[in-house]
């Protein structure tokens, strides 16, 4: 597998806290890559980074390289908007636009980014997008509903389903599933396996067994820097390090 | 282990596993003794021994179900990783080969019972000697896994070679036996049976060092050869 | 042992009921205190004002003085006049000192443009009327329904302001986070992601600030000035239901006075339709954006 993004030297700040400490990582291409940790251990702040979301924050900044593709998107002539475009997010919290209907949200990526289309384009794209995200048996009849209307579980689907409209190369997920009941997870998680082949996605998840279900590889993250990267099936049998194994055997203090 | 590790934060998850370890320490020593019994039964011609060594055996068995369902109860609830996966399976397949052992030593005891009716045909000198082996096996081997001793581990399974020259031995005497007097075929191939049994007991005190050396380096050894375990 | 615990228990009980009965007594006192004003001011309207409504009222100009009859026509539209050129500058204005407001928090400039607004609001309206005065009125030469409308906006944009920054800074920071993570700019953002959602709410805002502005008398003391007769264009002055209902009311003729009962219920019925017309198409709910 080809490395799609390589990350140098990546470390973040809020103000005068550092969150995030000399991280080194490449990441895999149509692989799914976890990063787990405990709480506070700056692994969101280390995916927004991966985006340029992270600087967002007021007085939050990052410095390093992110390399997509042999682009250093930190670079200074580089506009993150364009970033955002080639590497999605979906959040914690399901976030369909309130005033938007269903069909509306799927599009509003594009729209928003004022992208014309005509109508049988604009069907078009919903209905691939929200079969990508599996969304479409529930919904096709009732596109024109609020955004709202669906339930938690749905509504994630929904935001993955405008993420992907925006045609991404990688998709960032910010601890999906945290919000979920036990079913909607397990189908979000079966999302990401028939996803990765054609993205590559990185997820921040602290349910460590969810990343043993999902992804190929595991990053272990603990006060801001990277303890140890590798294959989750290692990761999770034969750690190399002392603090990854207390981790995952739930050994910590 | 150079430091002590944390205690798990689930203190009820620490108590259980260190309720898993007590028992299998405490299956081994059974399993020992009653090898043991056996054989002192075999040397002494103890009946009355022999019919206790079987009886135990309900016991050996009642202690291999309850470890089973321990460690699949501990599997079940609460997802174990590295480490504790590792000893968890490790302790699942131990329970097996302990209750394997058990067995053996219940069928040495049955050929015991049968070779009590007749006068013995030569002085046991080997089979003790086996014997003695392959309860050291088993309790190093035990130990070893309390221990997480790989070096302990490696060295049970050069021993197994001992028994199984010793089996071979004792075969070969016996073949002689009975070639020279047809009456004494009987006892000769119940004592071949329990020289047979010794040697199964040994071969599954190696499987419990193999499994040792998995659980302490996380990988698996067990169907390789000798001369390549030494690099692991 | 246990029956004089029960017992004990049991008095224990009755005392509280008793005081739960006290308080809630004295809460529903207090209540009713406070709505008697509400009920009396519109009870008493009705009863002096009522029968002086009829179709020449709503159609009819004012009388020359002395007469009896006429109507309070120009007022009327007068009133929705002001109202509305008031809000073709206030709104606007205020609605994107709102905006501004909520996303740029913290800032020195935010800090400052909302104390201002905070001040402004506690600014007696009849100085306004005089601002307005010296700044419209004096250059024009002349009263004129412009300068009542500049009064009236300079009374509405502070309230505009700050209703339209809680309700922006009430829709949740994950919608704004979700736009910008789909490689939507941030302006782009402000505008359709989070104003939309907010418009709910901003709507309101602007109705209950027209609601309060439709009553203000004292600043068209000073601007718009009142006319007996319909006004054609914007540089003349114009006549206002309440400044209307202010001169009938002060004079001595008794028509006039019967008239001005009028004007005041017509005036409450404008303001309450408005208040009440809100409600209904929120349904009632808090106007939080979900």
């Amino acid at each position: 597998m080809p490395d799609k993004i390589l990350v140098h030297h990546l470390t973040a700040w809020f103000g005068a806290v550092r969150a995030v400490h000399d991280i080194n990582m490449n990441i895999p291409q149509g692989n799914i890559t976890a990063i787990i940790g405990p709480s506070g251990c700056g692994k969101s702040t280390f995916v927004r980074c991966l985006n340029r979301m992270h600087e967002v924050i007021v007085g939050a900044r990052a410095e390093g390289e992110v390399v997509l593709d042999n682009e250093n998107i930190y670079a200074p002539e580089v506009d993150p908007v364009q970033v955002r475009r080639r590497i999605g997010m979906v959040f914690q919290k399901p976030t369909p636009f309130p005033t938007m209907s269903i069909e509306d949200n799927v599009a509003a990526g594009l729209k928003l980014n004022g992208v014309n289309f005509s109508r049988a384009e604009k069907d078009e794209v919903v209905e691939r997008c929200l079969k990508q995200a599996a969304l479409w048996e529930e919904v096709k009849d009732r596109l024109r509903a609020a955004g709202g209307s669906l339930s938690g579980g749905q509504q994630q689907r929904l935001c993955v389903a405008r993420a992907l409209a925006v045609e991404p190369e990688v998709l960032l997920m910010d601890e999906p599933c945290s919000a979920l009941d036990p079913i909607s997870t397990a189908r979000i998680e079966e999302l990401l396996i028939e996803l990765k082949a054609n993205y590559t996605i990185v997820i921040v998840t602290h349910n460590m067994q969810q990343a043993a279900r999902t992804a190929d590889m595991t990053a272990f993250l603990y006060a801001g820097e990277l303890i140890e990267f590798g294959e989750t099936r290692q990761i999770f049998t034969n750690p190399n390090r002392r603090e990854t194994e207390d981790y995952i055997t739930g050994r910590f203090g | 282990m150079d430091q002590p590790q944390p205690l798990h934060t689930n203190l009820r998850y620490e108590e259980e596993l260190r309720g898993l370890r007590a028992s299998l320490l405490k299956m081994g020593g059974l399993v020992e003794r009653q090898i043991a019994e056996a054989i002192d039964a075999l040397v002494n011609r103890d009946t009355e021994m022999a019919r206790q060594v079987i009886v135990n055996d309900k016991e050996v068995n009642r202690m291999d179900v309850d470890t089973d369902e321990t460690c699949i109860r501990l599997l079940a609830l609460h997802q174990p990783a590295g480490s504790d996966l590792r000893f968890i399976t490790t302790g699942l397949k131990i329970t097996t080969d302990l209750e394997r052992i058990g067995d053996n030593a219940v069928n040495i005891a049955e050929r015991v019972l049968e070779l009590n009716e007749e006068p013995q045909i030569k002085p046991y000198i080997d089979i003790p000697r086996m014997a003695s082996i392959a309860q050291s096996m088993v309790k190093d081997s035990i130990d070893a896994f309390m221990r997480q001793d790989v070096a302990l581990a490696n060295e049970v399974c050069t021993r197994d070679d001992e028994v199984d020259g010793l089996n071979r031995q004792v075969y070969r005497e016996l073949l002689s036996y009975m070639a020279e007097d047809p009456r004494l075929i009987g006892r000769a191939t119940r004592i071949l049976f329990i020289s047979k049994y010794l040697e199964r007991i040994a071969d599954h005190a190696e499987n419990i060092a193999e499994m040792v050396t998995f659980m302490v380096k996380g990988k698996m050894i067990k169907h390789m050869d000798k001369k390549d375990r030494g690099h692991e | 042992m246990a029956a004089a615990g029960t017992i004990a228990i049991a008095a224990h009980y009755r005392y509280r009921k008793a005081k739960n009965l006290v308080m809630m007594g004295l809460t529903i006192f207090a209540t009713v205190i406070t709505l008697a004003p509400l009920f009396l001011v519109l009870g008493y309207l009705l009863y002096k004002g009522a029968s002086s409504l009829n179709l020449a009222f709503f159609t009819r100009l004012p009388a020359p003085v002395g007469e009896v009859g006429g109507g309070m026509a120009n007022a009327i539209v007068g009133t929705f006049e002001l109202v509305l050129m008031a809000g073709l500058m206030g709104v606007p204005i205020g609605v994107g000192a709102g905006i501004y407001l909520a996303e740029h928090r913290g800032t020195r400039l935010a800090d400052g443009i909302r104390f201002a607004a905070d001040v402004m609001m506690g600014v007696p309206s009849i100085v306004v009327g005089i601002f307005a005065y010296a700044i419209v009125v004096r250059p024009m030469g002349g009263f004129s329904a412009f300068a009542g409308s500049v009064a009236l906006a300079t009374i509405m944009i502070p309230l505009v302001t700050r209703t339209t920054e809680e309700m922006v800074l009430l829709v949740p920071h994950e919608l704004r986070e979700a736009s910008l993570a789909l490689g939507v700019p941030r302006w782009r953002t402000t505008i359709s992601v989070v104003a939309r959602t907010a418009m709910g709410g901003i709507a309101t805002g602007v109705i209950l600030a027209t609601a309060r502005i439709a009553g203000e008398t004292a600043p068209l003391l000073f601007t718009a000035f009142g006319n007996h007769f319909w006004s054609t264009s914007l540089k003349g002055p114009v006549a206002a239901l309440p400044v209307q209902v202010y001169t009938y009311a002060i004079s001595p003729f008794a028509d006039w006075q019967r008239q001005a009962w009028a004007g005041a219920l017509v005036l409450t019925g404008i303001v309450l339709a408005l208040e009440l017309g809100v409600r209904a198409v929120t349904g009632g709910q808090a106007r939080t954006p979900r």
